[in-house]
């Protein structure tokens, strides 16, 4: 018998990363550990920045994610560039490699820039994905600008303008689909949602895009030029239209690796470009492409703070488990969102839906609840101000309850019909 | 013979609100407990089981809207010709929203400066029980006045009117059981009861109306959207709930946390030696021995639960207690073990009707079951177990005597 | 000490904010804000909030393990 002492490696030093680092120490893992992170910082918490951060309540240093001593060893502010299977090595930027028995994948995502490289260099304009960026965005709402444009009215698009409410600054947001976040939650929650960002001053622009960044002489952002031809005064602009899985240093590895994503089946293991299980190989949190055995329909990754904790725990137990006890990650994915004054909550994934229907409450009252399908089944729920009746929901979706389901709580609407998720176009 | 055959849980249940089994329902809760979801009668189940428990608590197809004469818009009118307006505690979304959100309004901001207060009230009740070797009545020198104490400031009912108070507490709280286990001549005083609380409460409503005051009541009445603001009936029935809710309970609560410390002399050992340790003792008091045993709701639309549907305007008793003890949930459930990791218990129910005063009564049982676990020297139970209060739903000792050598002054106030 | 809240779990029964006000607070009406790092002098009144929570979403840790500076490069 040799005295080798296994090795497991961590490449991502993320919520992924950290929460598999800390189950596989919770589930008796005592071989080694190592995690490598791309950023120079210790494992923080993401939500915040574009909510507490961005308006000043929390600072970038109180973010901590660390819940539990790893006896791992860290190597921060490095990040990996290549895979190499034969020899289990991860290649770093840095020239060195670190040898691996079993890895886990846990690079996750990052901003999609500007795409024109010479506008998205302009003084001012920003993406929001890590700590460094939000504390300079921070910095640049804390000087006042007189107004800021936001380029998409996703989550964090719609996190980022309502902290610059609260701010008080002047806020364009500009949605290139027909509402804030229809992508995820469909038109009619979506247009529920763009009626309070209005009314809480937001100047949304939906079913436009921007044209150009304009900057003036001295490289600073002056203006933007819109898709309809309407020019908007701005001095910040935050990008936030989506992201871009950090899988470039795995390409030509034989994984099944694309912008999509890293392929993996439900139990995080990931598969190779023939589509079967490679041995000892794991993928978790924004980067993993699954498909959730709760769910028909492509597989796709889940970039919500749920998630990476579910697979986490699914991963660190397959890696101490298997190959006995195999487990799938069945756990029915969730997220929130916090944004002017309301709290989002979403069980299930509602956008896999092919049609919404109210609930409870209603669109015009504080609270509602909304509740999605797809071919006649329970998918999703979400929540606007109603967090406490979310698991009746949730086991809706659970036992893939028939669409619509029969709610008739004292607040549902006495007549409600589903409507198509999208109205006027195609599921995507 | 062409008798029915009983269900199989009417006879636990029966025995359960038998006052006989009143001092340990636990044995006949795991009776219960046996099947997760069970009729006991043709429209009434019972569910047993922690998970099936707390998300139904949470499940918007439970209306807690109740059939009994003590609830809801359509009850009929009182005696006194007006008619009952039902707690929030019995209303659904969204009135119930409405009324719940103006009692948090008024009652968080209270609540989060009262832990010095509280801590001050116990260590008064302790000092004037006196300093030699004797018998104390947990129940009459602690348990009871200082929930009544604490309720009465927030609601600015001068202390001489306590007893008026503790008085109608005691006989509403009646009406919060199964209105089934209730006789006529019961129902028939709730009545009268109910009639004389109005009576008692309008004026003072009338009062604070021409003159509003700092407390409560006088927010309620004055502070927020005009046209969502409580009529006078709304309120009226709020300040039973708190009434009721605000104070028996929290009487069962320290009753029933005194009597688990003093069963078990290692967990009161440990408490005494740290009193940081109380946190963890109420939670498990909570879980162990809950004063709110069960909660009622009705099904506005077909529910799969346990393998069985619950249909439409059936009932359902959620069964707190049993779920507390639920072996699958709590590792070794029947031991009382404040250093359990992950205490879910159901004590204050869940979902939108969560107990309002579950904070308030937190802090009043810390600081009651760490003064006396720190006071008094060598106490002991008089009678094991002590004699009960007749109610089910809320539970606890009707007195719980303690003889002990002794009770130490308060030590200094800490920062 | 870090505080980590799930907030999926979270179901804003607000019983942390009643105990650690200092720590934790209510934004608008359901949207729960927490310091990860409290203060020292706050950790009594953060323990009493893990343990009040109703969803147990409050994970409280103490690592000891310092987590080292960017590593300066080479073989490993």
């Amino acid at each position: 018998m040799s005295a080798h002492r296994e090795r497991i490696v961590i490449v991502g030093a993320s919520l992924a990363g950290l929460r598999t680092a800390e189950s596989l120490r919770a589930g008796g893992f005592t071989g080694e550990l190592v995690l490598i992170g791309d950023e120079p910082h210790e494992p923080y918490d993401r939500p915040p920045l574009s909510k507490t951060v961005l308006s000043g309540r929390i600072g970038t240093g109180r973010l901590a994610l660390r819940t539990s001593d790893l006896a791992a060893r860290w190597l921060l502010g490095v990040a990996a560039t290549g895979l190499d299977r034969a020899g289990r090595l991860v290649r770093l930027a840095d020239g060195g490699s670190v040898g691996f028995d079993r890895l886990v994948i846990a690079t996750g995502v990052r901003a999609r820039p500007w795409p024109v490289a010479e506008q998205a260099a302009l003084n001012g304009v920003h993406v929001l994905r890590g700590r460094d960026d939000a504390d300079r965005l921070r910095a640049d709402l804390a000087a006042g600008p007189d107004r800021v444009l936001v380029v998409g009215a996703g989550f964090t698009g719609s996190e980022v303008a309502s902290s610059c409410r609260d701010l008080g600054l002047a806020v364009t947001l500009v949605h290139r689909g027909a509402a804030p976040m229809a992508g995820a939650l469909g038109t009619a929650v979506g247009s529920a949602i763009g009626v309070r960002q209005r009314a809480h001053g937001v100047d949304l622009r939906v079913g436009t895009t921007v044209a150009a960044l304009v900057g003036d002489r001295q490289g600073r952002l002056r203006q933007a030029r819109l898709s309809d031809g309407d020019v908007v005064d701005a001095d910040v602009a935050v990008v936030a239209s989506g992201s871009l899985r950090n899988v470039e240093w795995l390409h030509g590895s034989g994984l099944a690796v694309d912008a999509r994503g890293v392929h993996c089946d439900p139990a995080c293991r990931v598969l190779d470009t023939d589509g079967a299980v490679v041995d000892g190989l794991y993928a978790v949190g924004d980067v993993a492409r699954w498909r959730h055995p709760l769910f028909d329909g492509a597989p796709t990754a889940l970039e919500h703070w749920g998630n990476a904790v579910d697979q986490a725990e699914t991963a660190a137990h397959n890696l101490t488990r298997a190959p006995h006890g195999v487990r799938f990650n069945e756990a029915v994915p969730a997220f929130w969102s916090d944004q002017f004054g309301m709290n989002i909550k979403s069980v299930g994934l509602p956008h896999l839906a092919d049609h919404v229907v109210l609930a409870q409450g209603g669109f015009d009252r504080r609270s509602f609840v909304a509740v999605y399908g797809r071919d006649g089944v329970t998918v999703g729920a979400v929540s606007v101000d109603s967090p406490r009746v979310m698991d009746g929901y949730r086991a809706l979706i659970t036992e893939r309850a028939a669409f619509p389901p029969r709610i008739d709580a004292t607040d549902s609407p006495a007549f409600a019909t589903p409507s198509p998720i999208l109205e006027g176009a195609a599921r995507p | 013979m062409t008798t029915t055959a009983p269900l199989p849980a009417a006879a636990a249940y029966g025995r359960l609100m038998d006052q006989a089994n009143r001092h340990d329902p636990y044995p006949l809760f795991a009776e219960l407990a046996a099947e997760p979801v069970q009729r006991l009668d043709a429209h009434t189940w019972l569910v047993a089981r922690h998970t099936d428990i707390a998300r139904l608590l949470r499940d918007p197809r439970l209306s807690a809207r109740d059939d009994a004469p003590h609830g809801g818009p359509d009850a009929p009118l009182g005696s006194d010709g007006l008619p009952f307006a039902g707690p929030f505690l019995s209303l659904d979304p969204p009135h119930h929203d409405t009324l719940r959100e103006q009692t948090m309004h008024q009652l968080v901001p209270r609540i989060l400066g009262m832990r010095p207060h509280i801590e001050a009230a116990v260590g008064q009740l302790l000092d004037a029980a006196g300093g030699g070797p004797g018998r104390l009545d947990i129940v009459e020198s602690v348990a009871y006045p200082l929930p009544v104490g604490v309720i009465c400031e927030l609601l600015g009912v001068p202390r001489e009117e306590e007893p008026v108070f503790h008085s109608f507490a005691t006989r509403l709280t009646r009406g919060l059981d199964p209105v089934e286990s209730l006789s006529a001549r019961q129902i028939a005083d709730l009545e009268v009861t109910r009639r004389d609380w109005r009576a008692y409460l309008l004026p003072m409503i009338a009062r604070r109306q021409a003159d509003p005051g700092a407390d409560l009541i006088s927010g309620l009445l004055t502070e927020g959207d005009p046209a969502h603001r409580m009529n006078t009936l709304e309120l009226g029935a709020t300040l039973g709930l708190l009434l009721i809710a605000g104070h028996e309970t929290t009487v069962n609560l320290v009753a029933n946390g005194t009597l688990a410390l003093l069963r078990h002399p290692d967990v009161l050992a440990r408490l005494r030696a740290d009193p940081g340790l109380a946190p963890a003792v109420v939670e498990e008091v909570l879980r162990f021995d809950p004063p709110v045993q069960m909660t009622g709701r009705h099904a506005t639309a077909p529910i799969q639960v346990g393998g069985q549907t619950v249909e439409p305007g059936d009932r359902v008793l959620l069964l707190l207690a049993a779920g507390n003890r639920d072996p699958l949930r709590f590792p070794d459930p029947d031991r009382f073990w404040p250093e359990r990791p992950d205490n879910a218990h159901l004590a204050f129910g869940g979902g939108v009707h969560y107990c309002v005063g579950a904070a308030l009564a937190r802090m009043e049982a810390q600081a009651a079951l760490s003064a006396i676990a720190t006071r008094l020297t060598a106490p002991r139970l008089v009678a094991d177990p002590p004699p009960y209060r007749p109610t089910m739903l809320l539970r606890g000792p009707r007195e719980l005597l303690v003889d002990h050598d002794g009770i130490t002054g308060r030590a200094p106030a800490s920062g | 000490m870090h505080v980590v809240i799930d907030l999926n779990r979270c179901q804003s029964y607000g019983q942390c904010v009643y105990a650690a006000p200092e720590v934790f607070r209510f934004r608008g009406g359901e949207s729960l804000e927490y310091d990860h790092v409290p203060d020292a002098r706050y950790e009594q009144a953060v323990e009493r909030a893990a343990l009040a929570c109703p969803v147990r979403a409050i994970t409280l840790g103490r690592p000891s393990e310092a987590v080292p500076a960017p590593a300066a490069g080479g073989v490993r």
